[in-house]
């Protein structure tokens, strides 16, 4: 008897598991039952904030994480860091989440069109750019952006459902536009691209490693990694990378998540992912 | 069913007890698969399952799967032999790391991978000094698949090769019989079984490799993207080429399975008749 007791507990339990995810998790929100007793007073609620932020935005968000926790006594910042696609994909299928920071507009409004935010047109709040980066001995020699069409480079870049690889993309474009790359530009140095990358930060690990001759990245990744050689790309041929964020309709702590954002867009904020190589959009 | 049914009844307990458990785990199991042939079977499943990204991952699967069951067989057979026949010092080592494949999560096998192979790798200085590299080429998914799915075949061999009795080689060797006869004309056909078992579960898990091939091979469509990374990677792109995919690797890894019990079905026959 006291078997099937045991049994019944166990499928008891495997079903409270499959339970619905909004469900708190217990371990973030118990309390030790024996605990010394302290004025309830004391203890702020303990609050878990998650955030989904584009791959680029790690460094700079996990500061603004930080700070954003000293403010909020007994509130835990979780990050999800992933290409925006990815994350919105992940939001679509119904990860729980309370804010989301994208690379790009069409990733965001994937959400919008969904009524999955909770604004009809989320704010940006900072923007970015593309750099060329080379492992810091430059084994591919690269000194210019004609070099890299050089057939004998290898090159990495994002996938082209990720925001940085179409950004990429649409740079190989303006420069095919002009006569002193050719119209072959693009086709070139697609050609030469010998893996497409899920998020921006797998690029930058592998050409850190020096598995790659050149990558291209966002200007903040480089600022990131500064051991690596850059090139910069004029803006005649840059895009501006616009970073919309919002707070999710799903979300389980819409006043935190709002609270956040607003940190995120003060000047504190803004400085913090300036520092980190972002453009602010209040300068 | 009702065979159970009655030897719990002897025992005055009641089969749930069994059942409701296994039915929990059967549902996990089964559900999930049965949900994917209900998606993939649309009107769209043959445009997705015959559009470009789908037919150029399943040919470069099937090339690179079968490339590393072959240098799994060339190289895994011998290793087998010796390690079920011959003893020598060191030879647990040998075996450690033989089985560490089997259970390292592969993500693991693709870092280490890089970290060896890789163009600044610790071997990788000597490999381009003779005009070779690695990384995200085809040749690199097929090392990452033979790393994890080699010691798989090495295993299954291992066990056919040690299960054969002494006396059969013994006696061909009285009668004259040198190492490479004894092998080719007795230990090979007898433990023919093990090496085709082993081939099967190799061949499954080369052709399921993903983790080793994304960090060491890359994703380049046509030439590093197997189909287990455009099922990944499909899944951002629209679902239905990953899930047209992931039906047809389903069905190939049933029909391996099949033909696996199938053959250890056969070998249980042989040990019964000896």
């Amino acid at each position: 008897m006291k078997r099937i007791a045991l049994l019944v507990l166990l499928v008891a339990a495997l079903l409270a598991a499959c339970g619905p995810a909004a469900t708190p998790t217990p371990a973030s929100t118990a309390v030790p039952p024996t605990a010394t007793p302290v004025p309830p007073t004391a203890i702020p609620e303990p609050r878990t904030l998650t955030v989904f932020a584009a791959a680029s935005l790690t460094d700079a968000f996990t500061e603004i994480g930080h700070n954003f926790e000293a403010a909020h006594p007994g509130v835990t910042v979780a990050f999800n860091f992933a290409g925006s696609q990815t994350l919105s994909t992940q939001i679509t299928q119904g990860a729980v989440a309370d804010v989301f920071a994208s690379a790009n507009h069409t990733e965001m409004d994937k959400l919008v069109t969904g009524s999955l935010v909770q604004q009809a047109a989320p704010n940006d709040f900072v923007t970015n750019k593309l750099v060329v980066i080379l492992p810091k001995d430059n084994p591919g020699n690269v000194t210019t952006l004609q070099d890299l069409a050089r057939s004998d480079l290898k090159l990495i870049i994002c996938d082209s459902t990720v925001p940085a690889g179409k950004y990429a993309r649409q740079i190989l474009d303006n420069m095919a536009k002009d006569p002193a790359f050719g119209a072959d530009f693009k086709t070139k140095v697609l050609a030469n691209v010998v893996s497409n990358e899920n998020d921006v930060k797998l690029v930058v690990t592998k050409v850190q490693l020096g598995e790659a001759d050149a990558g291209l990245v966002y200007i903040s990744d480089s600022v990131s990694a500064p051991e690596l050689k850059t090139i910069e790309i004029p803006a005649n041929y840059n895009v501006v990378a616009k970073y919309p964020i919002a707070a999710l309709t799903g979300a389980l702590q819409p006043g935190l998540a709002s609270d956040f954002i607003a940190y995120v867009l003060s000047a504190d904020g803004q400085a913090i992912l300036k520092k980190w190589g972002f453009t602010p959009v209040t300068p | 069913m009702r065979h159970l049914f009655r030897r719990f009844s002897i025992d005055h307990n009641p089969g749930w007890v069994f059942i409701l458990p296994s039915l929990v785990l059967i549902g996990l199991l089964g559900l999930p698969l049965l949900a994917l042939a209900w998606r993939a079977l649309g009107k769209d499943f043959f445009n997705y399952a015959l559009s470009p990204t789908a037919i150029s991952a399943l040919k470069l699967s099937l090339l690179t799967s079968t490339t590393s069951v072959l240098i799994a067989i060339a190289t895994g057979t011998p290793l087998a032999y010796i390690l079920a026949r011959w003893d020598f010092h060191g030879k647990t080592a040998f075996e450690l790391l033989i089985d560490l494949p089997v259970v390292l999560p592969p993500s693991v096998a693709g870092l280490a991978l890089l970290i060896a192979f890789g163009r600044q790798g610790v071997f990788g200085a000597w490999l381009s000094a003779i005009g070779i590299t690695l990384p995200f080429t085809t040749a690199a998914v097929v090392v990452a698949q033979t790393f994890v799915s080699a010691p798989l075949f090495v295993r299954s061999a291992r066990v056919g090769f040690a299960e054969i009795d002494k006396q059969l080689e013994e006696a061909a060797t009285v009668e004259g019989a040198n190492e490479w006869q004894v092998f080719r004309f007795i230990m090979f056909p007898l433990a023919g079984r093990a090496l085709l078992s082993g081939l099967v579960l190799t061949w499954t898990r080369a052709l399921g490799e993903f983790g080793a091939t994304i960090m060491f091979a890359g994703n380049l469509e046509g030439k590093t993207q197997t189909m287990p990374l455009a099922i990944y990677l499909g899944f951002e792109r629209g679902l239905g080429v990953a899930v047209a995919l992931s039906v047809m690797l389903v069905v190939v890894s049933i029909v391996l399975l099949g033909i696996m019990r199938r053959l250890e079905r056969g070998s249980t026959v042989v040990m019964q008749d000896i």
